[in-house]
């Protein structure tokens, strides 16, 4: 009555690899820094190139019904509007045309009238896809509720982390969390990727990824210095994230494919959102295997409070 | 460990079948759903509105709006009283947020004062205990000056009242419009959030509840006119009006001198529908008061006759029309210039009342229905490219138990939208990311398992011992891992609006259904091929892994 006729799997990654992992973590730290030195540079001088959500004004998608946009025409049309700065970008095929209006002077109302002027400039010959006209104050709340949102998690994770673990992963993995979301940050702000509410749910979500990652990880050290009481902290840490190696890299592969195939075929839509995971999944996995783990090592664990757990009950009893 | 009792194998198998009866109306249309039997369950997953197309409006309630029209209210009661009590004043006029009343004789300020405190009204809900002052009476800085000022509380119950009020209006208003699943709800204190699925073009539906639809009746000054006026002053008890837009008809002025208070208000209507003229066949509203709004209007035009009289829409006249004849019956007509459509608009805003405040657009987010198509069409060909590719990896690597895997991610999937059907959580093009991204992770709680038992067979376990010490092993991991992932999906939900909710919903409920459908339907798979290969080939098994 079988289900499955049996056939077997490959086990295509190669074991007994014990990579000197941790050899050479001073190197990964330097790189790291690095790089989120760059990022917080580029996040104070360039900045963010924010959306609607939070920097208010309109975006409205046309798709023309000829089936080709002419964006010169547009250009010269709408700008003449006097509207300040009009972002003009074709998106997709030929006839889909985005375009964004800057927050203009005054208050709610004054969005109003400038998508209106805008619609009415392109007339007839387009058909609305999408629009998306955010007032002042709406921004200013979204903007402060999206970093409220993005605190709170890491707070309540690294919270449930230094619950379930010793402190030190805590702060291995808190530190890994700082690091993939700075560095994503930098390079939203070096291509100037459009920033919006999305891409915070993005941005959660990868740093949701992230921990996980470290986890898995912390998760096996935990066990393996029970396992091997008289093993140095650095060879054990080695061994622990040898030992997840090939979890950490196969899980990686999937998503990844799963976020390319989105990112590909999932329209225009999506992706800024898709791309913001897909970097975070490769950061992420970097980060909790090079920055979260060997940084326990720095923060040096007391072997003994993890012994004492399982091992102390039946020493009590004789 | 790998040992299933009968009753939980019946339970996990009727889990899966709950499952797949409640996601099964997603796979089919509204037309043949409603054909089915009704014992079973009907309810598709709800689309957002960035798939199906569609308006969301934000609006917020002018405060300001509030303000001035309460103080202007509370100029007529100030002059009343202050007439009754027979106390002479010089001015009454709204500075800043006050009323500020300007007595002849400063000796009067005592008497006028008391007079004026007549004004003040408890307010609240007595039984919450929470009550208060509506204004507050207080003597200027000179003598003489009297200032009236709504309290706070005063104003944050008004601001309450205007919100929940302008919620029937809206809603009154949007179902006029259409059948559509429309919603109107509040949010916050002074937000009201409109959507309209299905909706290409909103302006017709801004153009709608954008407008108060204060109506009322003015006289028109018999002798001043607007040009007079603006050059003095207006007399007392009357203000130049301005005409609303009208192309240049016949009688055409660009402001009136009306009497301040109206004859008759737009509350006293009972009905208003859009009609035509039966002689130019131009669009016209056709309206009936109720029998006090009859009477008055009906002895107003009685003694006018021949006098033109004022129809004013949010303080712009919309017609001046000389009255011909007494009109008693309570109906008539107003023609104002109005186009089929703008006349069944205002037909509908005036049957529906008018807004107690002025309301201004601080959101507005509409998706087009084709834009929504490609959207869902698009996140399919995703979906189906993504999790191909990803089928084809699991299977190479992990043979049989890969397929296993696989059949628990069906599950996975199946649960996912069967819980999303059943609560009647919104899907969103963020919301199909997001169980993607957790087929993603219920992939990882198997590859962890079946990591851990290749690692567990390698250090010379044997097969049953290595099946088991992987489930269990893994399962803390798992745990662990996606309770965090839970954490955040959760305050995502709670704190998040917009694309952020979305995502977490699919997020969170993905998670609960991946832990189960990775970890234990797949062992219960494993376990049965195991039985089965044992007894077929007796205590050598080769695990397919």
């Amino acid at each position: 009555m079988f289900l499955v006729p049996d056939f077997k799997g490959h086990d295509i990654f190669p074991h007994h690899l014990n990579l000197p992992i941790m050899r050479y973590k001073e190197l990964c730290f330097a790189i790291s820094i690095l790089l989120m030195v760059i990022s917080l540079g580029l996040i104070f001088t360039k900045g963010f190139n924010l959306g609607v959500d939070f920097k208010g004004g309109s975006l409205i998608e046309v798709r023309a019904k000829s089936g080709e946009a002419d964006i010169s025409d547009m250009r010269s049309s709408l700008t003449a509007l006097g509207l300040g700065s009009v972002q003009i970008q074709h998106i997709g095929t030929a006839g889909d045309v985005l375009i964004r209006v800057e927050q203009q002077e005054g208050e709610e109302e004054a969005q109003q009238v400038a998508a209106k002027k805008v619609l009415d400039t392109l007339g007839e010959g387009y058909e609305l896809r999408r629009v998306e006209i955010v007032g002042p104050a709406v921004s200013g709340e979204l903007r402060m509720t999206g970093l409220i949102a993005v605190f709170v998690a890491c707070i309540a994770i690294w919270a449930y982390v230094w619950f379930r673990f010793e402190w030190q992963f805590s702060v291995g993995v808190l530190v890994g969390l700082g690091h993939d979301a700075l560095i994503t940050a930098g390079v939203f702000s070096l291509f100037q990727l459009q920033f919006d509410l999305g891409i915070v749910a993005a941005f959660l979500a990868m740093l949701g990824y992230s921990i996980n990652d470290s986890i898995v990880v912390a998760d096996r050290i935990r066990e393996n210095m029970r396992k091997y009481k008289k093993m140095p902290l650095t060879e054990l840490l080695n061994l622990s994230i040898n030992e997840t190696l090939s979890r950490t890299v196969l899980t990686g592969v999937t998503t990844v494919i799963v976020l390319l195939s989105l990112i590909i075929f999932g329209g225009e839509v999506i992706r800024n959102f898709v791309f913001c995971m897909l970097f975070g999944v490769l950061i992420g996995t970097y980060s909790s295997v090079f920055i979260s783990s060997p940084l326990i090592e720095y923060l040096g664990i007391r072997r003994d409070a993890m012994d004492e757990e399982p091992a102390k009950a039946p020493a009590q009893t004789s | 460990m790998l040992h299933f009792e009968r009753w939980k194998i019946v339970l996990i198998l009727l889990t899966c079948f709950l499952g797949l009866l409640f996601a099964l109306p997603n796979f089919f249309s509204a037309e043949t759903r409603a054909k089915w039997p009704g014992f079973l369950p009907s309810r598709a997953m709800p689309l957002g509105l960035d798939l199906q197309g569609g308006a969301h409006l934000l609006l917020a309630i002018d405060q300001k709006d509030i303000r001035h029209d309460w103080l202007t209210n509370l100029r007529e009661d100030a002059r009343r009283s202050l007439r009754d009590a027979k106390i002479g004043f010089s001015a009454i006029g709204i500075s800043g947020e006050a009323l500020q009343v300007r007595l002849v004789k400063p000796e009067d300020t005592d008497a006028a004062y008391e007079a004026l405190r007549k004004l003040v009204q408890p307010i609240g809900n007595q039984i919450l205990g929470t009550t208060g002052d509506d204004i507050e009476v207080r003597r200027g800085a000179e003598p003489g000056v009297i200032l009236l000022q709504p309290t706070a509380f005063g104003l944050r119950e008004r601001l309450i009242h205007a919100t929940s009020a302008s919620i029937e209006t809206i809603n009154r208003r949007v179902n006029a419009m259409g059948t559509a699943e429309s919603e109107v709800v509040q949010q916050g204190r002074d937000r009201i959030l409109v959507q309209y699925p299905g909706l290409s073009d909103t302006q017709q539906l801004k153009d709608l509840i954008g407008q108060t639809a204060k109506l009322s009746f003015h006289a028109v000054h018999p002798t001043v006119t607007a040009e007079e006026a603006q050059t003095t002053r207006p007399p007392v008890g009357y203000k130049i009006y301005q005409s609303g837009e009208r192309e240049d008809d016949a009688g055409y002025q660009s402001a009136y001198v009306l009497q301040e208070v109206p004859v008759v208000q737009g509350d006293d209507l009972v009905d208003s529908q859009p009609a035509f003229d039966s002689q130019t066949n131009a669009p016209i509203i056709t309206f009936r008061f109720n029998q006090s709004g009859a009477r008055k209007f009906g002895n107003f035009t009685k003694t006018h006759v021949g006098e033109p009289f004022a129809i004013v829409l949010d303080d712009k006249v919309i017609s001046a029309p000389v009255i011909r004849e007494a009109i008693l019956g309570g109906s008539g007509q107003i023609s104002g210039n109005f186009s089929v459509d703008s006349a069944n608009n205002l037909a509908i805003q005036l049957r529906s009342g008018a807004l107690p405040a002025k309301l201004t657009i601080v959101e507005e987010r509409t998706v087009g229905p084709s834009l929504g198509a490609d959207s869902i069409d698009a996140g399919l060909r995703a979906s189906v490219v993504g999790l191909t590719a990803m089928a084809i990896i699991t299977v190479y690597i992990y043979g049989t138990f890969g397929v296993y895997a696989l059949i628990g991610l069906l599950v996975h999937g199946v649960l996912i939208a069967a819980l999303m059907s059943a609560v009647g959580a919104t899907l969103t093009l963020p919301g199909i990311a997001g169980f993607v991204l957790t087929i993603a992770m219920a992939v990882d709680a198997n590859v962890l398992i079946y990591e851990r038992v290749r690692e567990e067979i390698r250090a010379g376990k044997t097969q049953v011992m290595a099946i088991e010490t992987g489930f269990r092993r893994a399962f803390t991991t798992i745990l662990d891992s996606q309770l965090t992932t839970l954490v955040a999906g959760l305050i995502m939900f709670w704190l998040g609006s917009g694309p952020i909710r979305g995502f977490a919903v699919t997020l969170s409920l993905g998670i609960l259904t991946s832990v189960f459908a990775a970890v234990t339907v797949t062992r219960l798979l494993c376990a049965m091929w195991l039985k089965n290969a044992k007894a077929a080939k007796g205590r050598q098994v080769a695990i397919p892994i």
